[in-house]
């Protein structure tokens, strides 16, 4: 199907990239991606992924919009204060592109459902919160053979990479297995300045139309942090780790499954998160 | 002796990669340690000699991103 005229005006400025081009524009509209969380992290990534004209966004978000949620999770407004996330961004999606379908899940990804869900797309992108998905969309994207980007924030640092299953390395191939309860906090218990989630989100976002379009090199087999107090970013090579559970040489997670976080045994007030 | 962390030069006097740990009060469940660009087993962290001009990584679990969890 050829762009309309008002479509050919709209993704102009991307047209005009000889790296995209009217088929490269095409690629991005017959795209479909899952983006896990409509949060902080989830609400630049899709506010992002629709103006660029992506033709299909699945969204997964089981919670409802809270106050203090619009400090940083920009895809919602006071007025959706008590509304489905998901909901909610469909809504800000669909009044900045109508050209993009949105899919929304109102729900918690869980180890039932989640091949089934990712299966339908060919790119998903962590924007969540907790570990134990974490772990899940990993593990999920691997059994699933989908493309993923990883991203994470807390306080003023944040990190992604990208992961292309049995390519590059995994989340697991650098982080084994869940932490503890307790030992890592959450943006909740510990903070997070809101416009690092715009900032990492937007990478995230980035990252996945390089995929689609086919240009540059992935973030794989490299972390990138950010450190805002520093204003430094910094990457860090990893490679696939041949112990890891997943997809190391002798993997021992061969089914699909949210692990549980054990109860931490020490005090995590006692050994603050310290970091660089 | 001067080593490397996360891209910055220190001068450190632990020779275990767990008494660094220790003295930067990180939790080893909390952290994934690259030295000289090889990830560390878990369970040898505590053991994992420390020498002269090592380049070490500390990676950070960072959970963030959606509301409330
Ligand atoms: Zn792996």
């Amino acid at each position: 199907m050829a762009f309309t005229e008002e479509q050919l005006v709209r993704y102009s400025r991307h047209i005009i990239l000889s790296e995209v081009g009217g088929k490269g524009q095409k690629k991005i509209r017959q795209a479909k991606v899952l983006v896990v969380g409509a949060g902080g992290l989830g609400a630049p990534i899709s506010l992002y992924l629709a103006a660029a004209g992506i033709g299909t966004i699945g969204l997964i978000d089981g919670d409802a919009v809270d106050l203090t949620n619009l400090q940083r999770q920009i895809i919602h407004h006071t007025a959706d204060i008590g509304r489905p996330k998901v909901l909610s961004a469909q809504e800000k999606i669909k009044d900045l592109n109508p050209d993009v379908e949105v899919i929304p899940y109102q729900k918690l990804l869980d180890a039932e459902n989640a091949i089934e869900i990712f299966n339908d797309y060919e790119y998903v992108i962590d924007g969540t919160d907790n570990f134990p998905t974490k772990f899940l969309i990993n593990d999920a994207s691997y059994f699933a053979k989908k493309p993923l980007i990883h991203g994470g924030i807390l306080r003023f640092d944040g990190q992604l990479f990208t992961i292309i299953p049995d390519e590059s390395a995994c989340y697991r191939c650098v982080f084994p297995k869940l932490p503890p309860q307790g030992v890592v906090p959450s943006c909740q218990e510990a903070g997070v300045l809101g416009a690092l989630a715009g900032l990492i989100g937007t990478l995230q976002a980035t990252e996945v139309l390089k995929l689609i379009l086919g240009v540059g090199n992935p973030l794989t087999n490299r972390i990138l942090t950010y450190h805002a107090l520093q204003t430094l970013f910094r990457e860090i090579a990893i490679k696939k780790n041949p112990s890891c559970p997943l997809c190391g040489l002798d993997p021992t997670i061969k089914t699909l499954e949210m692990e549980v976080q054990e109860v931490c045994d020490f005090d995590p007030l006692e050994t603050a998160h310290k970091d660089h | 002796m001067f080593v490397k962390i996360n891209g910055k030069k220190e001068d450190i006097q632990e020779t275990t990669l767990g008494a660094l740990l220790k003295s930067k009060k990180i939790e080893p469940q909390m952290v994934s340690v690259e030295l000289n660009d090889q990830m560390i087993d878990r369970e040898n962290i505590n053991d994992t000699l420390l020498q002269k001009g090592d380049s070490l990584e500390f990676l950070f679990f960072m959970g963030g991103g959606s509301g409330l969890s």
